[in-house]
């Protein structure tokens, strides 16, 4: 036992949160990164996380927070897992007040809260308008602790490039890429948790970081991890739209009062307060999102010949909105040079998060692959069909913090460690990870992966994203086999080894295209529409058939897909309204 | 207008950590709305200089695209800033653009910031909590407090005031103005203030507060508008008390 060698791959708040619970179980963990962990994704959440904590006189509870995430996620979650993760809420956040993470405080000096969309209590504890940057650098300063006393190791600069299985199948370590030499190392551990975030990078533009390519997760899919529900990807409702990435204005912005408007007939049309009096501004994203794509591309009321509608600020007092939303007001000056205090932003949805994830056991995280954990979004288990905003640092945190003490669980009842494995499994796994890679340099094709994953990109963009029509999604598998087909005639036009980027990422593209066939396969497949995945031919939601999560199993031939009941046990089934 | 035809860049490039810088220029077809991360991705798909000639991809950091993880931190045009945030539009051409010259160079732009890290440990920039398990909040904090943590806590570690102080040189152990942000930061908080001592401790050290010259390029040069020389002042305080202290309390005998 105290021979067990644990590794975590991805440094944002799910990883750095498992790490952290390992550690402080008096164990050394070996922590990947493709950059130094403080730089990472979870910096770009904005709007806040939710716990209960109920001290706004709302009577909010830990039973509310379960049944809003449930019915905001359409009834496709796990339901004792989300209960699990709402309990749990109210500690997390108040570890990262003790952490020194810098929350908005009311008068008291207390943690302030802010409404949040899909539900109706102010539950969201927020640090300004960069609260996932304040979340991360808190986990971030923890794991530092521990870096410096020796219980951490980090290996920033280092590419995750796949698992090595005994010949049980069992997870017993790592192959690596170190992002400066170029060279292939392996790695041996007991226990190993993915928490390498999300997937937008295969739509091109998306909210996300340029790292969040999917491309880990993609290869422990390829080596024979199940992954869940891939056809669930979050349409943000408000985003700036750019052609090298689409940037996010927080769901914060609504949830403090912002209107969404458009120009109908010379005049201000609210339409999100005309069709949902209940909830207006503050409706889910999915619904907010389809509400202006309806309006914008269907209805074809664009503003000054853009596809885009406004979101409205400056009906408030200036001085509040710099306290508590400056971040993100002034990263909309930067970028479109208007002063939103001022102006109304425009916006336009952008493709945000992803739902699915590596198939994992809720109780433990571990994956079907024993010794493989999965933690954050690259894990499927919390949101079903949509995620309500300001979950994702709450499940990041809350997964990362199961896998963590799981693994060690796990580590503890093995018979045989990693030290005790042969030798070439280890060898064989970096003598085929290096060939890839001497194989790419040495291509001397035509294609150019960046062009590759500009195409892969637009088609994913066109046919999967807010609305689905099942001779689209079919067009784009054809379409991804295509660029599968002609990356085997590639140039990376590139002459070292050295930080290349050209041979970085012409791995990430090939893995993010055997992934692109997880969501437009789950997608085609699945003929109902729910949460995030709308389709006009099937505008129902239908239980009877697809109240299930998908599974998907790599084969060389493409996904082969199956159907898993849910959890149900919790709260009844309901049709969702707002 | 005719300028407009092109994006006209000129890159400082190096091969290896140990190879010689050399330039290259290039023209990218103008487009509305670029940033100077943008561009550099235009060029990874047509990797071919402005005469012709076939060349490797430029090689940088990014990741956010939004000016909040500080990883596309490049000289652009003789300023240190983002290049995610900074848009074409706004800049003369040639577009000029240099690695980070505080830090060693990878390649390209692309650099060596590891030193940054490594002074977050020296001054135990984090809170020593008993655990990462639920007993209730931490210590109450104003609101007036917390602006001021709030405004520090943003710092993201992406060099531009180390790059523009005078100090940041090979002769010089000083660890720059980030660092003492975040001895304040750390400082401020209700359980951080029990190791206020410790910090201030090393901050009267080697590379510490005493070695910052005055110059107060930091301030200007950081993106994210922190209050660095008000830190500075507000450390150098600290010292200053601790080391009256010490010299009351040095007859003491225990």
């Amino acid at each position: 036992m105290a021979n067990s060698k644990f590794c975590v791959v991805g440094g944002g708040l799910a990883g750095l949160m498992a790490t952290l619970k390992i550690v402080e179980a008096g164990h050394e963990v070996d922590l990947f990164s493709l950059f130094e962990v403080k730089r990472s994704h979870s910096a770009c959440a904005q709007g806040g996380i939710n716990a209960s904590l109920n001290t706004k006189g709302q009577d909010d509870s830990v039973q509310q927070h379960t049944y809003d995430t449930i019915y905001g996620g359409d009834f496709l979650a796990n339901q004792p897992a989300v209960k699990r993760l709402c309990e749990a809420a109210p500690g997390i956040v108040w570890m990262y007040d003790r952490m020194g993470v810098s929350f908005s405080r009311t008068p008291e000096g207390n943690l302030d809260l802010r409404l949040f969309g899909g539900v109706k209590k102010m539950r969201t504890a927020f640090a300004g308008a960069t609260t996932g940057q304040q979340l991360l650098y808190g986990a971030d300063s923890q794991v530092r602790r521990y870096e410096d006393s020796g219980l951490v190791k980090k290996f920033e600069w280092w590419e995750f490039l796949s698992i090595v299985k005994d010949s049980n199948g069992v997870c017993r370590g790592i192959t690596a890429m170190n992002l400066r030499s170029g060279e292939v190392e392996y790695f041996r551990y007991d226990a190993v948790i993915m928490a390498t975030g999300g997937l937008g990078l295969i739509y091109g533009q998306s909210t996300n970081s340029s790292n969040s390519t999917g491309a880990a997760a993609s290869r422990c899919y390829q080596q024979g991890c199940h992954f869940a529900n891939g056809e669930f990807i979050q349409i943000h409702p408000t985003a700036i739209p750019g052609d090298d990435k689409n940037r996010l204005m927080s769901e914060a912005a609504r949830g403090e009062g912002g209107r969404i408007w458009t120009i109908k007939d010379g005049k201000p049309w609210y339409f999100l307060e005309e069709k949902y009096p209940a909830y207006g501004n503050t409706v889910p994203r999915d619904i907010a999102s389809r509400e202006i794509f309806h309006v914008v591309k269907e209805l074809g009321y664009q503003i000054d010949g853009e596809d885009v509608v406004y979101l409205d600020l400056t009906h408030k007092d200036p001085e509040f909105l710099q306290r508590r939303l400056g971040g993100i007001l002034e990263i909309y000056e930067k970028f479109v040079g208007d002063d939103p205090k001022k102006v109304p932003m425009k916006i336009f949805p952008s493709i945000h998060y992803s739902m699915g994830g590596l198939w994992s056991d809720w109780k433990t995280h571990m994956t079907n692959i024993p010794g493989l954990f999965g933690a954050g979004e690259c894990e499927y288990s919390y949101h079903g069909a949509n995620r309500l905003g300001a979950n994702s640092l709450l499940s990041a945190s809350h997964s990362g913090m199961i896998a963590g003490p799981a693994a060690i669980n796990y580590a503890s009842g093995l018979e045989k460690h990693a030290e005790d494995m042969p030798q070439d499994i280890f060898t064989s796994e970096k003598k085929r990870q290096s060939e890839i890679n001497d194989n790419l340099m040495k291509c001397d094709g035509k294609e150019n992966v960046f062009k590759l994953h500009k195409e892969l990109g637009e088609t994913m963009q066109k046919n999967v994203g807010i609305v689905r029509y099942n001779d689209k999604l079919n067009e784009t598998e054809g379409k991804i086999n295509e660029l599968i087909e002609r990356f085997k005639n590639v140039n990376l036009n590139e002459n070292a080894k050295w930080a290349s980027l050209p041979l970085q990422f012409a791995r990430q593209v090939h893995d993010m295209m055997i992934l692109a066939h997880v969501i437009a396969g789950g997608a085609y497949k699945r003929n109902e529409s729910r949460g995030a995945h709308y389709k006009p031919d099937f505008p129902k939601r239908d239980d009877k058939n697809w109240q299930k999560t998908t599974m998907a199993k790599y084969t060389p031939d493409g996904p082969e897909f199956w159907y898993e009941d849910i959890d149900l046990s919790i709260v009844e089934t309901v049709e969702r309204k707002y | 207008m005719a300028e407009k035809e092109f994006i006209h860049l000129k890159i400082k490039r190096q091969d290896t950590p140990e190879s010689n810088p050399y330039w290259q220029e290039f023209k990218i077809p103008y487009k509305k709305k670029h940033n100077i991360v943008s561009v550099l991705k235009e060029i990874q798909k047509n990797p071919v200089t402005a005469d012709g000639t076939p060349t490797t991809p430029v090689v940088w950091e990014s990741n956010c695209m939004e000016e909040v993880c500080g990883s596309c931190t490049m000289i652009i045009n003789g300023k240190v800033q983002q290049g995610c945030s900074t848009l074409v539009d706004h800049c003369k051409q040639p577009i000029v653009l240099e690695p980070m010259s505080k830090f060693p160079v990878i390649r390209d732009l692309m650099v060596d910031r590891n030193s940054m890290f490594e002074n977050l440990k020296k001054v135990m920039a984090w809170i020593p909590i008993d655990g990462s398990f639920d007993m209730g909040p931490g210590p109450k904090m104003s609101p007036k407090e917390h602006l001021v943590a709030y405004e520090l806590s943003r710092c993201m570690t992406c060099g531009c005031c180390l790059e523009a102080c005078p100090q940041i040189n090979p002769r010089s152990k000083f660890m720059g103005a980030q660092i003492v942000g975040q001895v304040r930061l750390f400082n401020i908080h209700g359980s951080g203030k029990m190791q206020a001592e410790d910090r201030i401790e090393v901050m009267k050290g080697p590379g510490g507060i005493t070695e910052c010259g005055n110059a107060q390029l930091c301030q200007e040069a950081c993106p994210k508008d922190l209050p660095l020389l008000n830190s500075i002042g507000q450390i150098n305080r600290q010292t200053t008390w601790s080391g009256i202290l010490k010299w009351f309390n040095s007859g003491d005998r225990e």
